[in-house]
């Protein structure tokens, strides 16, 4: 591109939108819209994920040692369950230790402050390499001789799994369907300019002007409806996250979520979305210019 | 230089407009191309500005070859040429200048040499106090000059008038051709498509004769062949 014609271009693209002002804001609502959409189902799955990610960190199934068993046969358990497919480690924890922790744990209670270790089992906290496997490398731990008992928030991490495959599912779906919406309204946004002008681009043809030349003042005003679309879009999610936000850390039931700031998202957040805006803007333009440029 | 060699033109729903014409036009020349309705005569200028392709022959112009030219040497052999329709096709949402400038920035001109070409061509065709003028603040025969000032802007080779005078009275007609034979005069190569027999008697230039597809007459001094219908 010629820089004398970078303002040219950049003039040329506001004045269309303007020229088209109902189209435009149609248009530049569209983009919204989707994006918000997309936006809010993205980061219902990272949310999600991240709770995953955090389970996973946590991902201790507790195994207790049948209490008939010595403390030497309680510890030489540790190799068998070491053995098990998809365990990383198992730690022995002692009916003693468990009792001081418990003790730790509840420092103002003082009827666990004279706690016999009788009363509690030997015990093993097992890390598991995938989160997903928790069900199955549980009900094999529990199959191991010398095992009471098994205890796994297998419901927790499930519920989490299928939130974040539903979301992913119709996150990818509505992407593919929004972006294609706003492409074409865009793109009939533009043709409509394309159109009112097709007499002047017939002219810029005569006189020897490139397709290029001819196409950039459209591709800006796409540009810049993507982008005035992704600017609103991030401001109305931002809105919305904090509202949805305070709504889970004020909630008795859902406070256990922790949903990310959206400080720790605005960067992504803000580049995915004017990326996207851009995309669908120049795309719908693309579309929009190509059939006239063959005159 | 304009040089068609046995050039024949087929529309697709099967129109056989031109019919093996050879015609050579050399660089400075005035050129009245003359016939009748349906003679072929906005063909050739399409055929010439590279809107259709010839179905048979060789057509250069200004040392590009028309009838094979590519999407990417047809905007520099249109920069050669200036063409003025006879219905002037200026935007009007835009000022004179405006109409002007867009033409110079399709070809990559800065907006300094922009000013100073276009108050330089405004002042050639008269128009120097009209420079923000809308078009429709013009009368007919303004902005058919203004049409002549976009066609000359970027300085072509050859200009193509396409009925000129077609919506301008007698006396504005004159005028009209006057500023493109001083233009001619200048250096640059003017062909004029008309009916208008009183013009073309009153200049006495080359006149070519198109009837039926074929050119019936090529002289000096009026039109050949009959006569002339609108």
């Amino acid at each position: 591109m010629d820089k004398h014609n970078f303002g040219y271009f950049f003039h040329e693209g506001i004045s269309n939108m303007f020229s088209h002002g109902f189209m435009s804001f149609a248009a530049i609502g569209i983009t919204v819209a989707c994006l918000l959409i997309m936006g809010t189902f993205t980061l219902v799955a990272v949310n999600a994920d991240a709770q995953l990610q955090e389970l996973e960190r946590e991902n201790e199934i507790m195994a207790y040692v049948d209490d008939t068993y010595t403390s030497e046969q309680a510890r030489a358990l540790q190799k068998k369950l070491e053995a098990v497919p998809g365990v990383t480690s198992a730690t022995f924890i002692s009916r003693e230790q468990a009792t001081e922790e418990f003790i730790k744990k509840y420092p103002e209670d003082e009827v666990f402050q004279n706690l016999d270790p009788k009363i509690l089992e030997d015990r093993y906290t097992i890390r598991i390499t995938d989160l997903k496997q928790i069900s199955k490398v549980a009900a094999q731990v529990r199959e191991v001789e010398g095992v009471s008992d098994v205890r796994a928030h297998e419901e927790i991490a499930g519920g989490f799994i299928t939130i974040r495959n539903i979301a992913t599912v119709i996150c990818v779906a509505l992407i593919l369907i929004l972006f294609v919406v706003s492409v074409f309204i865009i793109s009939n946004t533009i043709r409509l300019t394309t159109f009112d002008r097709r007499e002047e681009i017939a002219i810029m043809r005569m006189v020897g002007a490139t397709n290029g030349f001819i196409r950039w003042p459209f591709v800006y005003e796409g540009f810049l409806m993507g982008l005035m679309g992704a600017a609103i879009a991030f401001f109305l999610q931002w809105l919305l996250y904090n509202a949805v936000s305070h709504g889970v850390a004020s909630n008795d039931t859902l406070q256990l979520i922790q949903v990310i700031p959206f400080q720790e998202l605005w960067g992504v957040v803000a580049g995915t979305f004017a990326a996207s805006g851009i995309v669908i803007g120049v795309g719908g333009s693309l579309s929009a210019i190509r059939k006239f440029l063959h005159v | 230089m304009i040089r068609l060699k046995d050039v024949e033109m087929e529309y697709d729903n099967g129109t056989q407009a031109i019919k093996g014409i050879s015609l050579t036009i050399e660089d400075g020349e005035f050129v009245f191309l003359v016939g009748p309705s349906g003679s072929g005569k906005s063909t050739i200028i399409k055929l010439l500005t590279g809107e259709v392709e010839p179905s048979e022959g060789r057509i250069m112009i200004n040392g590009f070859s028309v009838s094979n030219i590519s999407e990417r040497q047809l905007p520099l052999m249109r920069r050669t040429l200036g063409i003025i329709f006879q219905d002037f096709r200026l935007i009007e949402k835009k000022t004179v200048y405006d109409n002007l400038a867009f033409v110079m920035r399709a070809v990559g001109a800065s907006n300094k040499e922009i000013r100073s070409r276009i108050e330089y061509v405004l002042r050639l065709v008269g128009l120097e106090d009209k420079i923000n003028s809308y078009p429709t603040e013009l009368s007919g025969g303004e902005q058919q000059r203004v049409a002549i000032a976009r066609a000359l802007v970027n300085n072509p080779s050859t200009i193509i008038a396409d009925e000129p005078t077609g919506n301008l009275d007698p006396e504005r007609s004159m005028e009209l051709m006057e500023l493109l034979v001083k233009i001619n005069e200048l250096g640059t190569t003017v062909v004029v498509v008309t009916h208008e027999k009183d013009l073309v008697d009153h200049f006495g230039k080359r006149v070519v004769t198109i009837d039926s597809g074929h050119v019936i007459g090529d002289g000096v001094g009026g039109y050949v062949g009959g006569n002339i219908h609108g």
